[in-house]
């Protein structure tokens, strides 16, 4: 059986071990130029995407866990960071915080529930409790309903830098990104990653090697789950709205298609992916419904044809790691 | 007219109708996703969208070709089928030796693809219709009002289960497939044809959804997004009954049928969100499910 997420170039990474840090560079370098070209607001939208897709990925590609909620930790986190900002008038950076401890609180309850299944179960779980908390987001006064919480005030960040300011509100959120996406990086380079990755393997032998898997797949759902949260309360003060199409089932189908079409398993796929996706998104604007179908035909021709995705089918022809 | 718990006898009846109604959809439809899982081993995605197509079939029947109700049961699920069967050969089948996954990932995409094409045609509005003429009206029973209808769909969807579990667990043919879902190579060593009969299966559970979808039309409106809040709910549901047993998902989706209609009736804001949360309970309990077989 093929895995989810297989990696083709275990055997060249040795010949250029460097070629990910030179994409690192590569990739920081673009950033911090691209505001001169594109649209700082897009340009956000597409960090913040692209960090929820990296979180997402730490599972999927990692770990072997298709959840199909992850909407779940982006919305309800994004929702709790603009509550704190708008009604408690904290200043942004704690908005952020409290909306990353929302993720990595509801990533413990979802994360303790999906874990018990497996394989397809999971996915189901995890899509069946977002739609759970979609109602309760839908219910709840705090949320608004429909309107969503508008009119999020950026604050000050720390006091001091003015962040309705759209240059220093890029700095901070490619500053929230890069230093998110080393993190992420660190975690599946480390021995606890390492041990995620024997459990995508191999979940029997992992466990007749001593490793408790189930406690090792809880924190890299929790991690998965925190950082979608830092993406999602990013994502408010960024749009200074938080609503329910970020709970949306819709939402979480999205995140897959990024991280599918950058390719699963990669370190730079779910960041391509996301660039892909809110770019092509923004062309679709004007074509209404369709989006519905070009997102489904990537799916289905990603699936049929292209399951290693941009970055993987480039890592195979470089004969890199990426 | 008597009252129970301050609540009237209509009311909690007329609920527990709706709620016998609602499970009838559940049943069938997580009777196919267990059916065709059991073969294909994907999960189905596009099962919400197959049981909109159907809706729209018998809709589309009756506009534009003058056929009525009972054209459309035998038609729309006959249509639907085939549709499913292309599907199947155009893209399933490729994905048999891949993981799990990319199944549920290729037929979301494609329910992605179906109900974005409806949305974009029929809006977000419902288009009605109506129901037949020989099944309008009702009988008064004394504590309720049972429309006729009503009675048929959940009458009808029980039999449609139960001769679907007679079939597999009863008859040679079920024998088979029973024994092409424990082993695929054995079977196909004895001569019989394994990948059309995988085919047929997956042909057989979308028409299953499709049957729901025509059963469903008069009661719902006919809308491009029937399916997709519906395809969760069942999701939840073949969690908590396990995809091992065709009567443990036929008992199933008629038990949390039942347990929703009730939750309207005592506790209606919970009403959306108790079957997730008895699926939480379940996964506590019994990780493997009421009806599961592990894992």
């Amino acid at each position: 059986m093929e895995r989810v997420a297989d990696q083709p170039t275990v055997q060249a990474a040795t010949d250029r071990p460097y070629s990910e840090a030179i994409a690192f560079i590569l990739m920081a370098a673009a950033l911090i130029i691209a505001p001169m070209f594109a649209y700082p607001v897009f340009l956000m939208k597409a960090l913040c995407f692209a960090l929820f897709a990296c979180a997402f990925n730490l599972l999927i590609g990692y770990v072997g866990l298709l959840s199909f909620g992850h909407a779940l930790f982006f919305g309800w986190a994004s929702y709790v960071g603009a509550h704190a900002a708008k009604v408690w008038g904290v200043p942004p950076e704690l908005a952020i915080l409290a909306g990353t401890a929302a993720g990595a609180g509801l990533g413990a309850i979802v994360g303790a529930l999906a874990i018990r299944r497996q394989g397809i179960y999971f996915a189901m779980i995890t899509l069946a409790l977002a739609q759970m908390m979609y109602f309760f987001a839908v219910q709840a006064p705090f949320t608004h309903g429909e309107d969503g919480i508008q009119a999020v005030p950026r604050g000050k960040l720390f006091g001091l830098v003015d962040l309705s300011d759209q240059t220093n509100m890029y700095v901070t959120v490619l500053v929230i990104f890069l230093g998110c996406f080393l993190l992420i990086y660190r975690i599946i380079n480390s021995p606890f990653g390492e041990v995620l990755k024997a459990i995508r393997e191999n979940e029997p032998r992992a466990v007749s090697l001593g490793y408790h898997t189930d406690r090792y797949k809880l924190v890299a759902f929790v991690l998965s789950a925190t950082f979608a949260g830092v993406a999602g309360a990013t994502k408010a003060l960024v749009f200074q709205l938080a609503s329910l199409t970020d709970v949306d089932w819709t939402m979480s189908g999205e995140v897959v298609l990024m991280t599918l079409v950058g390719g699963l398993g990669t370190v730079f796929g779910p960041v391509v992916g996301a660039f892909f996706m809110v770019t092509l998104e923004n062309y679709l604007t004007t074509i209404g419904q369709w989006v519905f179908v070009v997102q489904g035909t990537i799916f289905v021709v990603c699936v049929l044809l292209f399951r290693r995705g941009i970055v993987g089918e480039l890592a195979r022809l470089l004969r890199i790691r990426l | 007219m008597f009252e129970v718990l301050g609540i009237s006898s209509q009311a909690l009846f007329g609920q527990l109708l709706i709620g016998l109604i609602n499970g009838s959809f559940y049943a069938l439809l997580s009777l196919g996703l267990a059916v065709i899982f059991g073969m294909l081993n994907i999960i189905n995605f596009t099962h919400g969208a197959q049981y909109m197509l159907g809706a729209f079939a018998a809709f589309f029947l009756l506009q534009y070709a003058g056929l009525g109700y009972w054209w459309a049961i035998i038609i729309a699920p006959i249509v639907v089928g085939i549709i499913g069967v292309i599907i199947e050969r155009l893209f399933l089948q490729w994905l048999y030796q891949l993981d799990h996954l990319y199944g549920l990932l290729l037929t979301f995409g494609l329910a992605l693809i179906i109900e974005g094409f409806f949305r974009n045609f029929f809006g977000s509005s419902g288009l009605p219709y109506s129901v037949p003429p020989s099944l309008q009206g009702g009988q008064n029973l004394g504590f309720m009002f049972l429309p006729n209808y009503r009675a048929w769909v959940v009458v009808f969807s029980l039999a449609v289960c139960l001769s679907t579990w007679f079939v597999i667990e009863r008859t040679r043919l079920g024998a088979y497939l029973r024994a092409a879902t424990e082993n695929p190579t054995l079977v196909r060593a004895f001569g019989i044809n394994v990948p059309r009969m995988i085919t047929l299966t997956y042909g057989f559970g979308v028409a299953l959804a499709a049957l729901a979808g025509v059963m469903a039309a008069p009661i719902y409106n006919v809308s491009p997004q029937m399916g997709s809040s519906l395809i969760i709910v069942v999701f939840a549901v073949v969690v908590i009954g396990g995809m091992g047993s065709i009567m443990g998902a036929i008992v199933t989706g008629f038990g949390l049928g039942i347990i929703e209609g009730l939750t309207k009736v005592f506790f209606p804001e919970a009403s959306n969100t108790v079957i997730f949360v008895i699926m939480a309970i379940v996964l506590l309990i019994r990780p493997a499910g009421l009806f599961g077989r592990g894992a």
